[in-house]
């Protein structure tokens, strides 16, 4: 036999344009199943005999006999690429409602992580400029401050202002004393910074007087008032084997006013910064370690001082690991979980849709073919009328209005249910009109009559059953085409809502330009179950379309 | 013919009108927040008028204050003396924006079908001749996988590749940052390379119905008793096929293809928004989720006039090209 003798599959699903006017092509649909559906209706058993020797040859077991399901399903199996479809679809249940029992996590379970942030903690300044003390009972104002400066710069060790005369005495390295000509000491001028280790202890000016001029000739003790100190290497000034003070070239200030800096950290810091280092770990006396940057900021020739602090944040965008094996989403939800339950929902709407769809379908569709005249021209009438509603601006609409009011996400799913179920039923009306139409004119249908039998059981009991392999097929392709029409709405945000998982919603991260680049896991895998989930209910319904066909030869 | 056209058209006018209906029915009883919000703003103005005065004269003015059905009836009134009213979204005239996008979409959509037709017409014949082969199974997955691919996962694939990662393309929008400075030949280039992607992705979304349509159709007229005759006088198989074949599948190919003519003209809703691209697809999308009641019917009825002259127009074409029908 010629490969054209091979039979043909008179009909196509209509083309699921979504941007293009819905219902120019279904008209013509609907009209080749019409043709298709004698061959279907005399689908009957087809004994096969496979010449069994044992038997006679009036023996009933000699021929072995397959019913029309069985038929069906024997076509059905042997075609490779719908198999491969219903593997697929099997498997996409499985993951969706299995694996959401399985799975460790919830649906709308957060994770956290610990987030490592640089807080600005000190700032840190070499000291270039004098600073002053007054001594006891004297003033030491601004104007003789910037005199002294400028006395310094030109490197003179005297100076007059106002025609008075002061003179300027070298203590050690930039360290000056201030007295007027007879020998008053007004105060001193030094760059070394001298702070005090005890919080709110301030040094007497006689004994900061003392600690300079030991630390800037490189002493490392002197006696201030019949009591003796001691200076170490870092800096640090000790009387009585106690901590009194700290000096140094560097004045580190704390950015929060709150804060206390202890001389331990600070001599940390500072060495650090002799070093040229740039971090340093310190612990402070709750035990409690951090570590530190350092950064110099050229502009106000200074550094800070930056601590790094643990804080709880969501672990949002985390990349695959042992514990989320695609990573996490936007809310630091596991997105294994997320397409799991999404699965769900895209599985579940794609049913419930084309099960609104075809149980309106099958009742106009039943009436209309059965009554014919004036009530197959109302329904069909309503039907045209329908087919030429632009149904996703529709949906889109009311999708947006529904963000207006606020509705629950819960009775939002419900909704998009109604609307999608309530405008996708007269596609199915037609189909099962013009099935109905002819079939209604055979033996069979004139026989139930003959018996008595009353008109709802005859459509139900004796016309429907015998569509019902039309129904099969325009339903598995239907719930493709329904879940692609919901992952879109959702993923235009106007579909399923957060903390609902969808594999729309889940993909609306990507109109984030940054997630589309940089986190594939977000979009590609949800996308990827999307697709093969459609491709499978679509091969499995032309397979099955191929199965029913009585004159399907392969 | 005459007659039959003119009994579509009465007939197609009917329906128009009650498709419209439960359009008008569904946008009033939409929550008017758009009003609410202006006459909302206008009385906070000093020495103004009150939130229920404004609310009154801003219904009247959108025709919103009157029943269900007489709204309805002076909607209709307008729309047919061509009152389309001001968007309320983009505060200009209705028409004046649909002008604005038209065409790009028109342009759009008319290069789409013209590679779809050029992809999907000889790949459906091959798979037809060679039924069952490897060609066919390959053809035919690729068909279906086409009609399973959602557009906007699609579109998303295609910016990772080609805008990202080759920086080929732009992401989004119809024209590039220097645009102003280019020649006219420059703009052109511009907005052709800015379309690159939309097109590719609508093509690629919508080839497989038309691939699996021509096949099917191949197939039924392969079967027909008068190609076995061709064959058994001895024909060769060139000439059964492109001969005495095709011709006979074109007949539902032009219905189709003819139908979805208007359709050029409704504009791709999702590919121009996935892409921002300013055409009505675009323009229209933007206004139905913010609510603007003037496009919107105006798009929508738009669209119901496409889809019923699209019927006609292949209802028609169905008789033209197929001697075999008479049409009473």
């Amino acid at each position: 036999m010629s490969d054209s003798m091979k039979n043909v599959k008179p009909n196509d699903r209509p083309p699921m344009r979504m941007q293009n006017v819905p219902g120019t092509v279904s008209r013509r649909h609907a009209e080749k199943i019409t043709k298709e559906s004698v061959k279907n209706s005399s689908a009957s058993s087809t004994p096969q005999g496979d010449g069994e020797q044992q038997y006679s040859l009036n023996d009933d077991r000699r021929v072995k006999v397959l019913s029309p399901g069985a038929m069906v399903a024997k076509r059905f199996f042997r075609n490779r690429i719908a198999v491969a479809g219903l593997v697929i679809l099997a498997f996409m249940f499985l993951f969706s409602f299995l694996g959401g029992i399985l799975t460790p996590y919830k649906e709308d379970q957060q994770f956290y992580r610990t987030d490592y942030q640089n807080k600005e903690y000190a700032g840190v300044v070499r000291n270039v400029d004098f600073r002053f003390a007054s001594a006891e009972g004297q003033k030491l104002d601004t104007v003789i401050q910037a005199q002294v400066v400028l006395a310094t710069q030109k490197g003179s060790d005297s100076f007059s202002y106002r025609g008075t005369e002061y003179q300027l005495i070298q203590e050690g390295e930039d360290f000056y004393r201030v007295a007027t000509a007879d020998g008053t000491t007004l105060g001193i001028a030094y760059k070394d910074v001298v702070s005090s280790s005890v919080e709110g202890q301030t040094l007497p000016y006689e004994v900061q007087y003392g600690i300079l001029k030991a630390y800037t000739n490189g002493e490392d003790s002197f006696e201030v008032g019949g009591k003796s100190y001691t200076i170490d290497e870092d800096g640090g000034i000790f009387a009585d084997g106690a901590e009194l003070a700290f000096i140094s070239r560097y004045v580190v200030q704390p950015i929060l006013p709150d804060i206390f800096l202890s001389r331990a950290f600070k001599e940390e810091l500072v060495a650090t910064l002799e070093d040229g280092g740039e971090e340093f770990m310190f612990t402070d006396p709750n035990g409690e370690a951090h570590e530190y940057t350092i950064r110099y900021r050229a502009d106000v020739k200074n550094w800070s001082v930056l601590q790094e602090t643990a804080t709880r944040v969501y672990d949002t965008y985390a990349s695959p690991s042992r514990t989320h094996w695609l990573g996490t989403d936007r809310n630091g939800m596991d997105m294994l979980t997320r397409l799991m339950y999404g699965g769900r929902v895209s599985l579940v709407i794609g049913f419930i849709v084309e099960i609104i769809s075809t149980v309106l379908g099958i009742i106009m569709g039943g009436l209309a073919g059965y009554f014919g005249k004036w009530v197959d021209n109302l329904i069909m009438r309503i039907v045209d009328i329908f087919y030429c509603i632009p149904s996703m601006p529709i949906i889109i609409i009311l999708g947006a209005a529904m963000d207006a009011m606020s509705v629950d996400p819960q009775i939002r799913m419900i909704y998009l249910m109604l609307i999608l179920g309530f405008l996708g039923w007269p596609g199915m009306a037609r189909l099962i009109r013009g099935q109905i139409l002819s079939l209604r004119e055979q033996e069979f249908m004139t026989a139930t009559e003959a018996c008595g039998i009353s008109v709802s059981r005859r459509i139900f009991k004796h016309l429907i059953p015998n569509v019902i392999p039309q129904i099969i097929v325009s339903v598995s392709m239907g719930i493709g085409g329904t879940i692609i029409t919901e992952s879109t709405l959702s993923f235009l945000g106007l579909g399923v809502k957060f903390p609902f998982a969808s594999w729309g919603n889940i993909i609306n991260d990507v109109n984030n330009t940054f997630v589309l680049t940089t986190y594939w896991f977000i979009w590609i895998p949800a996308g990827t179950l999307l697709l093969l989930t459609v491709l499978a209910f679509n091969l499995v319904g032309d397979g099955l379309r191929d199965a029913f066909d009585p004159k399907m030869k392969r | 013919m005459h007659k039959y056209i003119l009994k579509r058209l009465i007939y197609a006018v009917i329906i128009f009108f009650f498709v419209m209906l439960i359009i008008y029915a569904l946008m009033r009883c939409l929550p008017t927040s758009y009003i609410e919000t202006v006459a909302r703003a206008k009385s906070q103005q000093p020495g103004s008028k009150s939130y229920e005065e404004w609310m009154a004269q801003l219904s009247a003015m959108y025709n919103m204050d009157k029943g269900i059905l007489p709204g309805y009836i002076g909607w209709l009134g307008d729309f047919f003396r061509g009152n389309f009213g001001d968007s309320w979204f983009y505060t200009v005239p209705v028409i004046q924006r649909f002008h604005e996008t038209i065409w790009l979409s028109f342009w759009m959509g008319l290069i789409t079908m013209f590679f779809e037709l050029i992809i999907a017409i000889p790949l459906g014949i091959v798979a037809a001749t060679r039924q069952y082969s490897r060609a066919d199974y390959v053809i035919s997955i690729v068909a279906l996988a086409g009609i399973s691919l959602p557009t906007f996962f699609f579109a998303s694939l295609l910016k990772l590749v080609f805008s990202v990662k080759l920086g080929w393309f732009d992401l989004f929008g119809l024209v590039g940052r220097n645009y102003e400075q280019l020649t006219a030949w420059g703009k052109f280039m511009d907005k052709a390379d800015h379309l690159v992607l939309p097109i590719v992705t609508l093509v690629v979304i919508s080839v497989g119905s038309l691939m699996r349509y021509t096949r099917t159709n191949m197939l039924e007229v392969l079967n027909a008793d008068y190609i076995r005759t061709a064959r058994a006088k001895g024909l060769n198989e060139r000439k059964v096929i492109y001969h005495h074949a095709f011709r006979n599948t074109l007949i539902p190919l032009v219905t189709i293809v003819g139908g979805s003519l208007p359709g050029l003209f409704s504009g791709a809703l999702i590919t121009e928004t996935l892409y921002s691209i300013p055409g009505i697809g675009y323009a229209s999308y933007h206004a139905m989720v913010s609510g603007d009641i003037p496009f919107s019917m105006f798009y929508l009825a738009f669209l119901a006039i496409l889809t019923l002259l699209g019927n006609l127009i292949s209802d028609i074409l169905y008789a033209v090209v197929d001697p075999r029908v008479r049409i009473a």
